[in-house]
């Protein structure tokens, strides 16, 4: 009986690796949920071209999509920032070389209420709502209401966008509120009448107002000239310069027509 | 043949030991996994600074990491949660158990426990899209993410928990009770309130004390709905930022083993320590106001 148990065992496992050997090769996305979107329809596009490849995306955030990357539990990492310098540190521990390739440009947009009358906001203005030091819109031009600050958590990639571009490294004060994620800023500025809070280009409905910043619009062109002023570039690491599959992946992802048209759907600005 | 019975009772016994043993090793791992990664934070702050200091900026430079209007935050919307969600569970169970008809009953108290199987996620979307703004405009507050609506919400969560298990306590407390109150002069209000609830006290209490655990470590919600200001609230209506809020928020974007990271794991120590003096007091109070059977002859 017992016997027949292990038997039964090794049979199993051994089928199990034979088929997945014999299947598919996999390939493992893992990272910042800014990327995600991008990493999810690139990988729908290109298991269409290459049937015998699984690849299987998910989020987690940038940070872990590092983590991953370093400890090797990922082939490739989403990242809507760059690797810090005690990342690398740590993946040269333990002999991992992280390798960046930018694939796509965002816009970060600061948002109201469509009812709200304010239309531009300038980067010392946005800096001092989110200071605090504005607490009221009539000092921007709009009613006699409290500004209602709505920031993302400080780890976010989004945030530290908006903390080195708008903020320069001052500090969002305490008071505003904090939500996790683009959708639930979204959500909470549709809600509001007064609020104010910032998303990914790609974010933006007909329930947001997007002000122009320094008399900027947020769009593909001005991102890609640089002219407007909040915008980022997102990465995908691998480990070590990319080989096999993950090459594949990489180089579908950069390519113009394929993987830069994904990006443009996504919502996000292509490199091209 | 003897001997082959009693080798059977002992595998069984160990199997049983084993399967008690896999939760207790279970907890002490996680234990032993929270410790070792929050407490590097202690490095770099003070226990003092880290409880008490008034700021949290993890990510600046140089970083902040007082988690103060965070635990303010955590204990006051259990507070809140608990002054509406206590008197609305109770009740709730005084209702069922002594006084609805056992018809209303069938019918009301799967209800009440259907409340608890809604997922969290849920809850928190309903108090975000609904509650949020009807907030706004009924008290025309800047935000409707607040202690509030949050407290509201966690209310919801806890009163299942609540009604629960104090209907359980309500309706164990023996009937000789009930009948001398009764056959005393007293009336049935008054047998509630003078015999039946102080002879169920102990599960009472028990069931509050869970709820408002209950409240205490639910992230969801807070993290939907509270508005997420790592402040020390000036009003009912401002927002606030729970510790599991906190942790759930920046623990995905927070770099592995940096200072942020360390920073949010004693932040779990805190809120571990938090939930086990809330079951040390449940179980404390279990036992000690506990009704030991009636005296009858």
């Amino acid at each position: 009986m017992k016997f027949n148990f292990l038997k039964a065992i090794i049979v199993l496992v051994s089928v199990f690796c034979l088929a997945t050997g014999a299947w598919a090769e996999n390939l493992e996305i893992k990272g910042s949920t800014t990327v995600l979107p991008i990493a999810q329809k690139a990988a729908e596009a290109f298991m269409k071209v290459y049937p015998d490849v699984n690849v299987s995306v998910s989020g987690g955030g940038s940070g872990n999509g590092i983590k991953a990357i370093i400890d090797g539990t990922t082939d490739i990492a989403d990242a809507s920032r760059f690797i810090k310098d005690k990342e690398v540190k740590l993946a040269v521990e333990k002999g991992v070389y992280p390798v960046p390739f930018g694939v796509a440009y965002d816009c970060i947009v600061p948002v109201v209420h469509p009812s709200n009358p304010v239309a531009n906001l300038t980067k010392d203005q946005l800096k001092a709502i989110y200071q605090g030091k504005i607490k009221n819109w009539k000092e921007l031009g709009g009613p006699d209401k409290k500004v209602v600050v709505i920031s993302r958590d400080t780890s976010s990639g989004t945030y530290e966008v908006w903390e080195k571009i708008i903020m320069k490294k001052e500090r969002v004060y305490p008071g505003a509120l904090l939500q996790a994620s683009n959708g639930a800023v979204a959500q909470s500025v549709a809600k509001n009448s007064y609020a104010i809070g910032y998303v990914g280009i790609s974010y933006l409905n007909k329930d947001l107002k997007a002000l122009t910043v320094n008399n900027v619009e947020a769009s593909a062109e001005n991102a890609m000239s640089g002219s407007y002023p909040v915008s980022r570039i997102l990465y995908m690491f691998t480990k070590g310069w990319p080989t096999g599959t993950t090459l594949k992946f990489i180089n579908f992802v950069m390519h113009p027509a394929k993987g830069q048209k994904i990006v443009a759907e996504a919502g996000y600005v292509p490199l091209y | 043949m003897n001997n082959k019975r009693q080798a059977k009772d002992k595998i069984i016994q160990y199997i049983f030991f084993i399967l008690a043993f896999v939760s207790i090793a279970i907890l002490c791992m996680i234990l032993f996994f929270l410790v070792r990664e929050g407490v590097p934070v202690f490095e770099l702050v003070t226990v003092r600074d880290f409880l008490f200091g008034d700021y949290w900026y993890p990510t600046s430079d140089p970083p902040d990491f007082g988690i103060f209007p965070l635990i303010a935050a955590s204990l006051l919307v259990t507070v809140c949660s608990a002054a509406i969600a206590i008197p609305l569970g109770v009740m709730t169970a005084i209702y069922l158990a002594e006084i609805a008809t056992a018809r209303v009953k069938e019918i009301a108290k799967p209800m009440v426990e259907l409340l608890a199987s809604l997922p969290s996620v849920v809850i928190g979307f309903f108090g975000m899209v609904i509650v949020a703004p009807f907030l706004q405009d009924v008290f025309d507050i800047p935000t409707g993410l607040n202690l509030f609506n949050a407290s509201l919400m966690l209310a919801f969560m806890s009163v299942p928990t609540i009604c629960t298990i104090s209907e359980d306590a309500i309706a164990s407390v023996p009937i000789e009770l009930k009948e001398a109150s009764l056959a005393l002069g007293a009336t049935h209000w008054e047998s509630i309130v003078r015999v039946i609830l102080p002879a169920s006290l102990s599960g009472l209490s028990t069931a509050v004390i869970l709820g408002m655990s209950r409240a205490i470590g639910e992230t969801m919600v807070v993290l939907m709905v509270a508005g997420g200001a790592a402040m020390v609230p000036a009003s009912i209506f401002d927002p606030v930022r729970p510790m599991p809020a906190s942790i759930a928020a920046e623990m995905a974007e927070a770099p592995f083993r940096g200072d942020h990271y360390y920073a949010l794991f004693a932040t779990g120590m805190v809120l571990f320590v938090f939930t086990l003096i809330f079951n040390f007091i449940a179980d404390y109070l279990s036992n000690k106001h506990r009704q030991v059977g009636a005296s009858t002859l």
